[in-house]
């Protein structure tokens, strides 16, 4: 297994390599080196000269991707592409173009998302598999059908629908909890209840219909007619069978959404006040930092990678019979 | 048992136990600690993290409400009075300029501008002003305790507040040289230095000095009191020079900025310290001050919080203002020591729903209003008059306007073969166009009248600004019993058919008129806008294409001269006619020039109009001098001319002493609030209601007793055709 995982972490060299250099080629179509310096040095009464000073500052002075100028390897390494690239390999993600130290800031922010993320993700489960389970155990009952049609109907509104729903509902109308903000420690728990709820309603319908199709699938199985045969209660062969035998592809979905649980949600946090890291890279985005932007894309590209690998590490936990080669 | 009976038996005690607990409870929904409640604290917002506050550096309108409550320039806008005023804030007395000719002769004020080679403003400031506590200050015996920190004491170092040490000292004029040093620092890439090197004797020069001595070591400090800058000098203790090349009278606006006020060479050696950089401890995130307030939390992330300034001198607030001022209660506390409030928190608040109803809960002291709550907040009459809605007047909160000095204009590219230019054929075709677009109807449906129609480039509030029929475009309007009136769109066919293209056609090609309106605009939500501009068009019958880019490709546009119609806005700097008059002056072209003159217009007697009015004191002749130029701007028609946005503020009954003042930024120390009203009204408007909540309970449960019987029937069911399985066999 080891060899196995040696081999995906090489894989993946080529693999940011490459997802670098698209960040990087989409960021420079939209802004060139003079947009992003005329941005930060605010616009008005910006000369030439102050441009000129502020790239070679920065690091933007030079070629894209390639300069003619050098000679060797600096064609290539004499490059902003190389420059704002390398360092990352080492997660040296260095500063913002506002000079703030980019690490420091992720350090910063990560929790917050997290903070969300975790309660979102766990009470998401646990009431997205409970209802799956009431669906499946009332298949093709008015139950069932009622629930995948509350499904579809769920899916269908849209998160931003909630989010404004929630705020206006839960905290404007009823008071219960801040519309938005965020604190430290246990004070965050009244910032973080509404976020929750409108996450877990928000996916309760996607959640609870894919659930929902694994559970039928696993029903169908031969051990589950076994089970029955042997006279076991409808009950007993939901809970201790199938759903053990459900839990493996439940599992490794979840493993795989582990890691880029720190990017946090873009949409979420806007909008309640949570300063994570989705904002962060809103943020950036609108100020047309590449130094946040690529540092960004290159840790949510690192934390796929690392979700992928531990999804296949995962499966060979859960399925004795799957083997890493 | 768990039965559906005992189900809801307990459900019932529990809404009844909720009931009653909160009957008792209030504020859930706070979102500040519990115990800062009816505490002297002001709540606002930041919709986005600001980039610098380092005050060579800090120009957007998000960094100056934090640096100009903490830095102190030498002047200050007066609070209340309009037009706008300088006055001294850290200087004793006004700074009065004096010119000097080539060979050093002394010349009167009025002095013409060619005349002058050199002018001195000469600045004295109070004795005794003090800085805020900080650890650059602290000090044992004669060593500065962090002037050299160690790998240990940084590793115990996480933010600003985690050093243990403060001090503080007086301020003294070297520092004002010291920041005026700063603008010049290759590596802080002040925004204002390609500006100022035009007036500041030696400062380009200076720059460069400095970039040598900085050579490949660009993270080295460098005391810049051992370079000499021509422009900069100190005189005594309290008192300091600015040298400038040639006589601007506008640089005492710019005295009036963070830009010119005083940073301690302490603190900039303190934080060129290696290893504070990663951690963020910058001069850039943590200002040193002398003004009221300082920064306590710097969270741009989340939290920037403002406490007072426990060195603060003291200021008191002013004792006259303008007619109706004192009716308004904004004299109530003439002379008191000013700050008021203790503590300013701003939180990041991105979105504008959350904001506004957290204002309507009382947890925002006061408020912009955004389209969508627009009419939720307030009524405008037939005549254009805004008022607050019953609800916000039950709310006790008040509403505040004002014009800004701002312009927001359509114009036209004047090096544009079709629009531009100084031919009559071209003159009558922008004519045209300008009485067609009906800016009172954009105000109305995209503004929600939040705006006037505006008659040239200043806005009111300006020196040079006409009111009334004087003051009326009539090459655009009609004066009607004295008031402005768009002339009608046949007068505009009219000028359009003398151009040369009657109903919209070319005479010379026969082609219908073609027309480009070059935009960033993009997206469903720029529609609207843009299906306006096209109608607007359409009664001339003049096709308009809109050519839609991103932002950048549109500056990039606007540089290059390749657009044809656009739209621009411009903020002032400063309270001054010469600050958007330039926007019209030759030299000043954005093409080519890359100045601020996006039309790219020129008229050579606007511009010596422009250089002989710039240097003037305002005044009759000044007026009379501005009211030339903006007549053949009018007549010339480069701009649309668009309107002069107004600006709506929201604030509750307990914030007092608020007066809109769009160019002065220091204005927290000015206001006071009544902690205790606030609290009342937060308790009254936020108590939680939670019957709701045991309904929603409730429904649920009910859903879940059907789902109980089914499954106890089928369990029974499967018992049953279990046993028959089995007797059957």
């Amino acid at each position: 297994m080891l060899a196995y995982i040696a081999r995906r972490l090489l894989y993946a060299i080529p693999i940011l390599v490459g997802v670098n250099l698209i960040t990087f080629a989409l960021f420079f179509v939209v802004n060139s080196p003079d947009d992003v310096a005329r941005v930060h040095l605010g616009g008005k009464h910006v000369t030439e000269e102050a441009m000129t000073k502020w790239k070679a500052d920065r690091g933007y002075d030079k070629p894209l991707f390639y300069n003619p100028d050098a000679s060797g390897a600096d064609k290539f390494r004499e490059t902003i592409f190389f420059d704002k690239s390398a360092r990352l390999f080492v997660f040296d993600f260095g500063a913002a173009d506002d000079g703030r130290d980019i690490a420091y800031d992720i350090r910063q922010r990560m929790w917050p998302s997290l903070a969300i993320a975790i309660p979102s993700l766990l009470v998401g489960l646990l009431v997205n598999i409970t209802i799956a389970m009431i669906l499946a155990f009332f298949r093709a009952s008015y139950i069932d059908i009622a629930g995948v049609i509350m499904g579809v109907v769920l899916m269908s509104i849209s998160s931003m629908f909630y989010i404004i729903g929630g705020q206006y509902l839960v905290s404007k109308s009823l008071h219960l909890v801040p519309i938005s903000g965020y604190d430290d420690g246990v004070n965050a728990i009244k910032f973080l209840i509404l976020p929750v709820i409108v996450g877990l309603i928000g996916g309760i319908g996607s959640g609870t219909r894919w659930y929902r199709t694994i559970f039928l699938e696993e029903i169908n199985r031969d051990y589950v007619r076994t089970a029955r045969a042997k006279g076991l209660l409808e009950s007993s062969v939901l809970f201790k069978h199938v759903l053990k035998n459900a839990m493996i592809p439940i599992l490794t979905g979840v493993v795989v959404i582990l890691p880029i649980l720190f990017m946090g949600s873009l949409i979420t946090e806007s909008f309640f006040g949570i300063p994570g890291l989705g904002s962060y890279v809103i943020d950036a985005i609108q100020a047309q930092d590449f130094a946040i932007v690529r540092a960004m894309v290159f840790l949510g590209s690192v934390l796929y990678i690392v979700g992928l690998i531990l999804t296949d590490i995962s499966y060979t936990l859960v399925d004795p019979r799957v083997r890493l080669n | 048992m768990c039965t559906p009976k005992f189900i809801l038996k307990t459900l019932s005690c529990l809404v009844a136990a909720g009931l009653v607990a909160a009957c008792d409870m209030q504020g859930w929904n706070n979102p500040y600690a519990d115990s800062d409640s009816g505490k002297n604290i002001l709540y606002s917002a930041f919709s986005a993290r600001p980039k610098h506050l380092d005050p060579a550096q800090s120009y957007s309108a998000n960094e100056v409400q934090f640096t100009a409550q903490i830095y102190e320039p030498p002047l200050q806008y007066h609070y209340l009075k309009r037009p706008y005023v300088l006055v001294p804030l850290v200087a004793k007395l006004m700074p009065v300029p004096v010119y000097y000719d080539a060979e050093g002769r002394v010349l009167d004020g009025d002095a013409d501008a060619s005349l002058v080679a050199k002018t001195v403003y000469e600045v004295k400031i109070k004795p005794g002003i003090r800085y805020q506590p900080h650890p650059a200050f602290a000090r044992d015996g004669d060593n500065y305790l962090y002037h050299q920190l160690s790998e240990a004491q940084l590793d115990d170092i996480d933010v600003l507040a985690d050093f243990k040490q403060t001090d503080s000292r007086e301020l003294i004029a070297a520092d004002y040289v010291y920041q005026i040093k700063r603008l010049a620092h290759p590596k802080i890439h002040s925004p204002i230095f390609g500006l100022m090197t035009e007036y500041i004797d030696g400062l380009s020069e200076f720059s460069t000095v400095l970039g040598e001595q900085l050579g490949a070591d660009d993270k080295a400090w460098v005391d810049l009191r051992q370079h000499r800058l021509a422009g900069a000098e100190v005189v005594d203790r309290y008192t300091y020079r600015v040298i400038l090349k040639k006589k601007y009278p506008q640089f005492r606006y710019w005295l009036a900025m963070p830009f010119f006020a005083p940073i301690p060479w302490e603190a900039d050696k303190f934080y060129a310290q290696p290893g504070l950089a990663q951690k963020n401890i910058t001069l850039d995130w943590y200002p040193v001050g002398t003004g009221p307030y300082m920064l306590t939390v710097n969270n741009p992330n989340r939290k920037m919080v403002l406490t007072r300034n426990p060195n603060f001198r003291g200021e008191a607030y002013p004792s006259e203002g303008e007619a109706g001022d004192k009716e308004a209660g904004l004299l109530v506390d003439a002379g008191k020591s000013m700050p008021f409030i203790d503590k300013v928190v701003f939180s990041l608040e991105k979105e504008a729903i959350p904001y506004w109803n957290k204002f309507l809960q009382g947890y925002y002291d006061s408020s912009a209003i955004n389209s969508d709550s627009f009419d939720q907040a307030v009524n405008i009459g037939s005549s254009g008059d805004a008022t607050l809605t019953d609800e916000m007047k039950r709310r006790g909160i008040n509403l505040y306007t004002s014009i800004a000095t701002s312009t927001y204009y359509g114009g036209f590219n004047m090096l544009d073969p079709v629009v531009g230019g100084d031919s009559e054929r071209a003159r009558l075709l922008r004519r045209a166009i300008a009485i067609a677009l009906d800016y009172e109807e954009f105000i109305s449906i995209f503004q929600n009248g939040r705006g006037i129609p505006a008659q040239g480039p200043i806005p009111p509030g300006i020196f040079g600004y006409s009111d009334g029929a004087a003051g009326i475009n009539t090459y655009v309007y009609d004066v009607i019993d004295g008031r402005a009136q768009r002339k009608s769109i046949e007068e505009a066919r009219a000028l359009l058919a003398e151009a040369g293209y009657p109903d919209g056609i070319d005479q010379s090609s026969g082609e219908p008129l073609l027309l480009y309106y070059d935009t960033p605009a993009v997206g469903p939500a720029a529609k609207a806008t843009l299906d306006w501009w096209r109608k607007q068009f359409k009664k001339l019958n003049i096709q308009l294409v809109i050519r839609s880019t991103d932002y950048n490709r549109f500056q990039q546009k606007m540089r290059d001269g390749k657009a044809q119609i656009f739209s621009w806005g411009w903020n002032a700097d400063y309270p001054d006619p010469e600050n958007f008059l330039f926007l019209l002056y030759g030299p000043n072209k954005k093409a080519q020039l890359n100045g601020e003159n996006a039309a790219n217009y020129a008229n050579a007697e606007f511009d010596r109009l422009f250089e002989e009015m710039k240097n003037l004191p305002n005044g009759p002749k000044r007026a009379a001098v501005i009211k030339q130029m903006i007549d053949i701007a009018r007549a010339d028609g480069p701009w649309l001319w668009g309107f002069h946005p107004k600006v709506f503020v929201l604030q509750h009954e307990w914030l007092k002493n608020t007066k809109p003042a769009d160019v002065a930024n220091n204005t927290l120390k000015y206001k006071r609030l009544d902690p205790v009203l606030r609290e009342q009204q937060r308790a009254a408007w936020n108590k939680p209601i939670l019957w709701p909540l045991f309904a929603v309970l409730f429904f649920l449960a009910a859903l879940l007793v059907p789902a109980f019987i089914a499954h106890k029937r089928r369990q029974r069911a499967s018992a049953i055709s279990s046993f028959r399985a089995a007797a059957e066999r």
